[in-house]
């Protein structure tokens, strides 16, 4: 019964909004016509480079029926084949530096990249470790940085759509 | 050319144009079920032209076969489509190919594909091959008999000929036989188009991959022919389902009143189907590979006993 | 007709001087006369072959086309569709056969699976390769033109022996000679069981032209146990189960062009037997003949195929498929004799149309599947698939013409193993006009089983052109190949053409094949319409309709309209080469493919009741520590379940038999005199009672 009360219109999803404080960094001038393209339906891989797993949790949310990323023509895929954006996590690690590198050869054109945590823009608490090649961006070129450590799902979504320049909804059902 | 060559174009057009919109309201009708707003109903469209501007990668050593392979399962899977008895019942051009035609051209798709999934030499393609031929292979006994248990009541394979059969004696619609065939067809349909408890179209582990692990490698134009043509898969599949057990609101005659209620009685039907596969998918967990053989041998005894039914009953 | 008789003559003649030409002459010149006269020939038994059918009236030929007394021959139209089996694929295997018996450019011959000891062998000799050719051509030209029972044993006697010496031409390989000789133990069987059930026909007297075996009446008994022998005969040679087992060791091991004629052709003969005895000189029988056939044709198929899945040797696998398709040819004979006994006479027609139609088809793309595995063969030195791939680009002309050849096997339309498998499902829909019911309720499971057969055999053919065609070369002798020398090529290409023409036009070879139904006393499938290219072939009394023609028009039109709508819609990015997409590993080696034991292994686990495979996992660790693997052996195998249970006993209870009667030979000459003077006495008390 619980199943058929869920026809009625009624969702958890909450809206998007504005964030308080700012969480994103924009790193690269964007293409125009990727986000043009992108504007309504992105596809993203997401790529663990070494993390905790703490952002995976958070990115997991997205899907959710909370954060609910498919409201705005975001999903998964598969394979980077099928992407257009690339959500890279983790401070890179030696052994994840070419996987690294040819998921983002193996994305086709054109093609966005967002590192998500504070381990993708600054290698954080692993900085200098022995195991660690670099941020991110000394791997891939990156498009937008969210800080945190782990940044909240909403940080998140309100990264990648800078980086397709949409316009943050201030109510959306 | 004639009303009926017009009309046969009108219903391909219409199976091809609508079959993203079809998914995408079983993609936002399992949304609502699980509490979330979901994808706008026109998202695979969006998907769609997207990928059309997206540069198509292969790889260095995959042939003249990977690039070709996108052109032929959909053009199989819009041959299908024009062979479909959609909105009217007696156009010339189910002549062309009768229900085994239509099988057969799901299985060359499926063939093709399954030689592209070989070709680059990832072992994704490969195992995702092997799967899906094991399935196809396993569902065709089910079809075969299920088509014997149509064409016995219909006295034809013609897909035309069995659904105004259906219409001119409604009460075979409900005889055991056709119920049975229609819960046969209906795990076959599953099956067939990858979806749960079969098949999860929305994985991302490459081992619990059927049919997703051989697209892995395809991307941009060729990627989007190829999701494209699984959309009409599923379209044609529901469309059969519809037509050939619930025939009533096909035109049988060509009057423009008689095409518009067919168009409504096909959208009304097919949402039904649709919210029946949200729920389905919803509801089941997807079975592992080895229990989907089991699943089929039930189907093919529902098939058996349709068969059995009709033929006492005669 | 006179040109009938000059044909003939012609035919004869081609072989003779190819099969001479080519023992007389050395090097190219030898190669070049076998073929000639081979293709010489077969052109000319296409030709009369389409004449008869097309004319329809059916001719005695005077023995001097075949200078034995007691020889009888006589062309009708169940006879022609036959002649157009072997015209065609005769043809494109002289073709074939003059590039192939030429030595291999630096290759010499593996043994088949795995490294095999003993080292590469010399090329068998070219000159026994085109004399057989012409022999074996000539014998069975003769088998399908027999019109008494002793013609037909001395050509069916011939070409057994004709084709165990081409499986014998490369006599060094010991596979070889234990082929030969499970065929020729077979093929003497089945002979056995054939003079016999000839004997039974025609009453004692062999030499008797079978227009009047025809007349006659026999007891049901007696009908009933030719029915048996013809079943027993016909099918070791057609290759039914159980009586398949030489199959699998004979075709791979003979020279391609006679692998392609032995699965082609040679297993027709079989079918033409048991359709001229069963059908035509017996007008049919009871239900349960049918059910025999019906039976023993989906036991064929279904094992046929699920076989042919396991293999890894390319033409063990086609060898194996062969069995299935000729399974469901005898399905398809075994509906039509059930019709037949309940009257139904079109859903019959239909059926033996549908079976002579797939033998035609069979011959056609079978036939064309055995050259390019010998081109594949040929050219890399190995049939083991895991050591293919990747042939699609160092052998470009081959790949295409065999994935037509994959296609058309694959029941895929609008190809000609669809349009055949087509026919015989409307004929075996047609199962629900048959009165009684447990008898009607066979046709929905033949069905169930006939499209089991082509699901499983669509498998087949992806794992066995995509793990030899496909992906990267296994090994250095994959990636060596080149291509197939012209020759080759052309044999293969006009089988190729044969299965599109015959895809594409079944409303022109149907109603011709309504010929040889009325040869056999049944009525034609529907008046011949002309052949209008649009018109759908539907049969009257039938329940559907197809146009492969329109079909293939529509997928070609969709295909294009697909390109012009992509470029409208400004999908022009350009394809950029890239490494493939392997989850970020390093480099990609030929090993990480699937290799087609893991392809089949989904299947092995499904119908793992009726394999009953073994597998043996041995681990080898280091000495110094458990925990270190040093290498692992892994050996599947698929129980040999038939041989075991039915083979082996009754040979070992033959070796028994056969000891005991070697007491007899005591090695002492007064025992022998003794044996001599019982029998002189027996003889004179003998002759003295029932003289």
């Amino acid at each position: 019964m619980a199943l058929f009360t869920r026809l009625l219109p009624s969702t958890v999803t909450e809206p998007l909004g504005a964030g308080e404080h700012d969480a994103l960094h924009v790193a690269r001038e964007i293409d125009r016509r990727a986000q043009r393209l992108f504007g309504r339906a992105l596809a993203i891989r997401e790529v663990d480079a070494g993390s905790c797993n703490g952002c995976e949790i958070e990115i997991s949310g997205l899907t959710g029926p909370i954060y609910d990323m498919e409201r705005f023509g975001m999903h998964f895929v598969a394979s980077p084949r099928h992407a257009d954006l690339l959500l890279v996590t983790g401070p890179v690690t030696r052994n994840m530096e070419v996987p690294l590198r040819k998921t983002y050869e193996a994305t086709p054109d054109p093609k966005l990249v967002v590192a998500v945590g504070d381990c993708a823009r600054t290698c954080g608490v692993f900085r200098g470790s022995y195991a660690v090649a670099g941020g991110v961006g000394d791997i891939v070129p990156v498009d937008v940085f969210v800080a945190g450590c782990p940044p909240e799902p909403t940080d998140i979504l309100r990264g990648i759509l800078a980086a397709l320049d949409r316009r943050i909804p201030e109510v959306s059902r | 050319m004639t009303a009926t060559a017009w009309l046969a174009a009108v219903q391909t057009l219409l199976a091809v144009g609508l079959a993203p919109g079809l998914a995408g309201v079983v993609r936002r009708l399992k949304a609502r079920l699980q509490g979330r707003i979901g994808p706008p109903i026109g998202q695979p469209y969006r998907e769609l032209r997207k990928l059309l501007q997206k540069e198509p990668l292969v790889a260095h050593h995959a042939s003249w076969l990977f690039r070709a392979t996108p052109f032929i399962v959909f053009a199989t899977t819009v041959a299908v489509a024009a062979l479909v008895p959609l909105l009217a019942v007696g156009l010339p051009i189910y002549a062309v190919g009768d229900l085994i035609v239509v099988v057969d051209l799901l299985l060359a798709g499926t063939f093709f594909l399954a030689l592209a999934g070989l070709d680059p030499g990832s072992p994704f393609g490969g195992m995702g091959a092997s799967r899906e031929m094991t399935i196809a292979a396993l569902a065709e006994p089910v079809i075969g008999v299920a088509i014997f248990a149509l064409a016995l009541t219909a006295d034809s394979t013609n897909l035309g000929r069995i659904a105004a059969r259906m219409l001119a004696h409604p009460a075979t619609a409900v005889s055991p036989g056709h119920l049975l065939a229609f819960a046969a067809l209906f795990i076959v349909t599953l099956a067939e188009t990858g979806r749960l408890p079969v098949d999860n179209p929305s994985t991302h582990l490459e081992l619990t991959m059927i049919h997703e692990a051989m697209l892995l490698e395809y991307s941009g134009r060729y990627l989007a022919l190829l999701e494209w043509a699984a959309d009409i898969k599923l379209f044609v599949f529901f469309a059969l389902l519809a037509n050939l057990f619930v025939p009533w609101g096909l035109a049988v005659t060509l009057t423009p009143l008689a095409l518009a209620v067919a168009l409504g009685a096909l959208a009304l039907k097919l949402g039904v189907l649709a919210l029946a596969l949200a729920l389905l998918e919803t509801r089941v967990a997807k079975l592992r590979l080895f229990r989907v053989p089991e699943l089929l041998s039930v189907s093919f005894v529902l098939a058996l006993l349709a068969v059995t039914a009709s033929l006492l009953g005669r | 007709m006179p040109s009938a008789l000059w044909l003939a003559r012609a035919v004869m003649l081609a072989y003779a001087f190819g099969a001479v030409g080519a023992l007389v002459s050395r090097g190219r010149a030898g190669r070049a006369l076998g073929a000639a006269g081979a293709l010489a020939g077969s052109l000319a038994v296409l030709c009369l072959g389409v004449l008869v059918l097309a004319g329809g009236t059916p001719l005695p030929l005077p023995a001097l086309v075949f200078p034995i007394s007691g020889v009888l021959l006589r062309v009708d139209s169940l006879s022609a569709v036959f002649l157009l089996i072997i015209g065609l694929v005769g043809s494109a295997a002289a073709v074939y056969g003059y590039g192939y018996s030429a030595p291999a450019p630096g290759h010499p011959v593996e043994p088949a699976t795995g490294g095999g000891a003993g080292g590469p062998r010399p090329h068998p000799d070219p000159r026994a390769m085109g004399t057989l050719l012409n022999l074996l051509l000539a014998t069975m030209t003769l088998q399908v033109l027999a019109d008494n029972a002793f013609t037909f044993l001395f050509a069916w006697e011939a070409m057994s022996l004709a084709t165990c010496l081409f499986v014998l031409t490369d006599a060094a390989d010991p596979e070889a000679v234990r082929a030969a000789r499970w065929y020729l133990g077979m093929s003497h069987a089945g002979f056995a069981a054939l003079v016999g059930l000839l004997l039974l026909l025609s009453g004692g007297d062999l030499t008797i032209p079978f227009e009047v075996v025809r007349q006659a009446t026999l007891t049901a008994g007696v009908r009933d146990a030719v029915f048996l022998l013809a079943v027993f005969a016909f099918g070791t040679k057609a290759g039914l189960v159980p009586l398949h087992v030489w199959l699998p060791m004979a075709h791979p091991v003979a020279p391609s062009q006679a692998s392609a004629l032995m699965s082609a052709v040679v297993l027709k003969m079989g079918i033409y037997g048991l359709l001229r005895i069963v059908v035509d000189l017996m007008h049919g029988g009871p239900a349960w003949w049918g059910g025999v056939l019906l039976g023993a044709g989906a036991l064929s198929a279904v094992f046929g195929i699920l076989y042919a899945l396991l293999e890894s040797d390319l033409k063990r696998l086609l060898a194996f498929s062969s069995i299935e398709n000729i399974g469901i040819i005898w399905m398809a004979i075994g509906a039509g004799l059930i019709f037949l006994s309940y009257g139904l006479l079109l859903p019959a027609s239909v059926a033996f149309a549908g079976a002579l139609y797939h033998a035609l088809n069979h011959a056609a793309f079978k036939g064309l599947l055995f050259m390019g595995a010998g081109a594949v063969q040929r050219s890399t030195g190995t049939r083991n698939m895991e050591r293919l791939g990747g042939l699609i680009g160092t052998m470009p002309w081959t790949a295409g013409l065999f994935l037509i050849g994959a296609a058309a096997v694959a029941a895929l339309p609008p190809l000609n193993g669809f349009a055949s498998e087509w026919l015989i499902f409307q004929a075996l829909l047609e199962g629900f006009r048959i009165p009684q019911p447990s008898t009607a309720l066979l046709m929905p499971i033949a069905v169930g089983i006939l499209a089991l057969a082509s699901g499983l055999t669509a498998a087949c053919f992806v794992k066995a052109f995509g793990i030899t065609f496909l992906a990267i070369p296994r090994s250095p002798a994959a990636e060596r190949a080149s291509e197939a020398p012209f020759s080759m090529r052309a044999g293969m290409a006009l089988l190729a053409a044969a299965c599109i023409a015959l895809g594409l036009g079944p409303f022109v070879v149907v109603p011709r094949l309504s010929g040889a139904l009325e040869a056999m006393g049944l009525t034609a499938p529907g008046p011949p319409s002309p052949p209008l290219v649009t018109r759908p072939l539907g049969i009257a009394g039938t329940t559907g309709q197809m146009s492969p023609v329109l079909l293939a028009a529509g997928l070609l039109g969709i295909v294009a309209l697909v390109h012009i709508g992509l470029r409208l819609a400004g999908a022009r990015a350009p394809v950029r080469r890239v490494d493939a997409w392997g989850c970020g590993r390093i480099r990609q080696t030929p090993r990480m493919q699937y290799t087609s034991a893991a392809f089949a292994e989904p299947l092995r686990r499904v119908f793992a009741e009726l394999y009953r495979p073994t597998d043996d996992l041995t681990v080898h660790v280091h000495p110094a520590s458990e925990y270190f693997v040093q290498s692992i052996e892994y050996h599947a195998a698929v129980s040999p379940w038939i041989d075991r249970l039915i083979y082996r006993p009754m040979l070992g209870l033959l070796t028994r038999i056969a000891g005991r009667v070697r007491a007899m030979q005591g090695g002492s000459l007064h025992l022998y005199l003794l044996y001599l003077c019982v029998a002189l006495l027996v003889a004179l008390l003998a002759s003295r009672w029932l003289g």
